[in-house]
């Protein structure tokens, strides 16, 4: 098993080697860099700009930039930000709490609702239940996050005024109040991330029950008297999560890209709105550590999902 | 003999985008304490939907007991809730089914599936169940039982996983077991060493079986009395020997006739006579003998009245209108 990991991530190597690479690549070729806004300031001379490309590289050829930020990266060099003026690793480390925070939450809050509805529709598909669980996991993954985003501030920021739109990290309280402030800016990112994540979630737990459910073994575990109970959780439930288990691994980086649309509406100084500032910024540096954090995530999921998966499945053998 | 599961004009009905068909149509089936029974007939003649119905593990819906008691010792199944019949499946009536390499749980290991009726029929602590489990894998044959507790299912051959089911449905001693073709799946000399190994255990535990099969083979071998089913009926209940030297049916003759012979030296051998036409679709069955179509004898009253069941000799009935007095037709 740790043979079989420590080989996969060995595999993830040159992988990673590549990802960055293209990234890289697609970045230089894109137009601006972090010293275009120096251009544009009449208060620096031409030759000032020029000893500056020339100090930090920018003029080099581009192999040789990619070979320097990688060697950089080896070290533990995540490189500057010039927009924010710090280590572009102290800046993502002070982004992501409140990413997890939220994204984390949403998960759990997603999980909460599809793994009981899926599992109780499937038990009785086509009741009453079911006909209004699919409907309305249908409507909630047709409505994109910005919309029902948006739609939540209107109701309950604008017009009800019972929560604030706009996440702040500093606030100005302590102790029981800072947590339920806390909580309290929380619920409307958390709950339109949430439910579209519940919405498609569900039905992929509903299917997957709906798989197993007809199976011979569930038959066999019937005749054996244990009662519907007992039936669903330990034979139905125990096959169908298995790919409902994968899925959540592989989707986990999705989520942290997802999030970038809904920490832009409410204004979560998170990973995402750090990602689209940084663009639109020409931070360069940030652009490049933040999709390279991302692809690491993906590489990184990937393998915990077959671990999770040999690890539920006992017909499988990592070797 | 007292009846140990009487089965009374059971309808098992099942609700289609095609109109409602009717698997089961009216089947009585009387099993005796310590009687090794087989329901024989082609694929889709309603034996399996049958045995199902004894315990309610048809889905339902689109199933549906439509009428009829299946009276087990004394008391009517039939109305029961599945929550009540969860004290009958397995401690009074044991399942044995049909394909091992689905009928295990692939997630658990075999003896987590073995023990885990018994600690739900009988008040044992895990490690008595495991203990017993262990013991009952001794008893099916299974090589190395006390390691093989702990392997999945996955790590045994089809002979294994069926020896399995059949210490998983005897595990608490029931009095009746239902196989349901248990050795069709499984190769030709497994088959004779399941068979053989099902009729041990009933007659060390006493108990009556009800073996569903469509090989007359099979029949043969093990049963003491013999249903004939077709198109959701009975059409021919008799006692194996009667059945197999005098049978009366015109399906039951054809159904032996099918059987390839060894017996017989090359001059008398001839093809094998298989029977035309294949069992019709059960939604909106024709009025009369369900059988008429395919049947070599058909008269005019055939395919106009429904032949019912009658006693031709003590304990041999048929329903058929051939050399009933009242239906006219010729003996």
């Amino acid at each position: 098993m740790s043979q079989y990991v420590l080989r996969r991530l060995l595999i993830a190597i040159p992988s990673l080697l590549g990802i960055s690479a293209v990234l890289f690549f697609v970045l230089a070729l894109a137009p601006g860099d972090p010293f275009s806004e120096l251009a544009t300031n009449p208060n620096v001379p031409p030759e000032v700009q020029a000893a500056l490309r020339a100090r930090f590289g920018l003029d080099d050829p581009i192999y040789l930039r990619y070979l320097h930020w990688l060697s950089a990266m080896a070290h533990g060099d995540w490189g500057f930000s010039f927009v924010s003026r710090m280590d572009v690793d102290r800046l993502i480390l002070q982004r992501l709490p409140a990413t997890l925070y939220v994204i984390g939450s949403a998960q759990v809050l997603a999980l909460l609702i599809a793994i009981p509805v899926g599992v109780y529709a499937a038990t009785k598909p086509y009741s009453l239940f079911d006909q209004i669980a699919n409907t309305l996991a249908f409507i909630g993954f047709s409505l994109p996050t910005f919309f029902t985003g948006l739609l939540f501030i209107l109701i309950f920021s604008v017009t009800l005024d019972w929560l604030p739109f706009v996440y702040t990290t500093d606030i100005k309280a302590t102790g029981i109040r800072w947590v339920l402030e806390m909580i309290r800016q929380a619920i409307m990112p958390v709950a339109v991330l949430g439910l579209f994540q519940a919405a498609s979630m569900t039905r992929f737990v509903r299917s997957a029950m709906l798989d197993v459910i007809r199976l011979d073994y569930v038959t066999t575990a019937r005749a054996k008297g244990l009662g519907q109970a007992k039936v669903i959780v330990k034979h139905v439930m125990r096959n169908a999560m298995i790919p409902v288990v994968t899925l959540i691994a592989l989707q986990m980086p999705a989520v942290f890209g997802g999030a970038i649309v809904t920490e832009q509406i409410f204004r979560i100084p998170g990973i995402g709105s750090l990602l689209i500032s940084s663009i639109l910024s020409n931070d360069t540096p940030v652009v490049m550590a933040v999709t390279f954090v991302f692809a690491c995530l993906v590489v990184l999921f990937n393998l915990i999902a077959d671990v999770l998966y040999g690890w539920l499945d006992p017909r499988i053998s990592l070797r | 003999m007292v009846p140990l599961l009487e089965i009374k004009g059971l309808k098992t009905h099942f609700s289609t985008d095609d109109g409602i068909l009717q698997a089961v149509d009216g089947v009585d089936i009387t099993i005796n304490k310590g009687e090794t029974l087989c329901v024989v007939g082609e694929s889709g003649c309603g034996k399996t939907v049958t045995a199902m119905s004894i315990l309610k593990l048809i889905a339902m819906p689109p199933g549906r007991i439509a009428a009829g008691e299946i009276i087990f010792e004394g008391r009517d199944l039939v109305p029961l809730t599945s929550k009540q019949l969860d004290d009958i499946r397995a401690k009074e009536i044991g399942f044995i089914f049909q394909e091992p390499m689905t009928s295990l749980n692939p997630v658990l290991t075999v003896g987590e599936q073995i023990a885990e009726s018994l600690r739900r029929h009988e008040n044992v602590t895990r490690r008595q169940a495991l203990e017993r489990t262990i013991e009952m894998l001794k008893l099916v044959q299974i090589p190395n039982a006390e390691g093989r507790v702990h392997n999945y299912p996955h790590q045994f051959s089809g002979g294994m996983r069926q020896r399995v089911m059949i210490a998983m449905a005897l595990a608490c001693k029931p009095k009746l077991i239902i196989a349901d073709e248990p050795t069709t799946a499984l190769d030709v000399t497994i088959q004779a060493q399941i068979l053989d190994l099902l009729q041990d255990m009933k007659e060390r535990f006493g108990m009556a079986v009800m073996l569903i099969t469509h090989a007359m083979g099979v029949v043969a071998e093990t049963a003491q009395r013999v249903v004939v089913m077709y198109a959701g009926k009975v059409v021919e209940e008799a006692g194996v020997d009667a059945l197999f030297a005098d049978p009366r049916h015109p399906y039951t003759q054809g159904l032996i006739r099918s059987i390839p012979r060894i017996d017989l030296d090359s001059e008398h051998k001839t093809r094998l006579e298989a029977i035309g036409g294949s069992v019709p679709i059960l939604i909106n069955p024709p009025v009369g003998c369900r059988f008429a179509p395919r049947c070599k004898f058909a008269m005019n009253v055939c395919t106009e009245k429904e032949p019912l069941l009658r006693v031709i000799a003590p304990g041999h009935r048929m329903a058929c209108h051939l050399g009933d007095p009242q239906s006219g037709g010729a003996a």
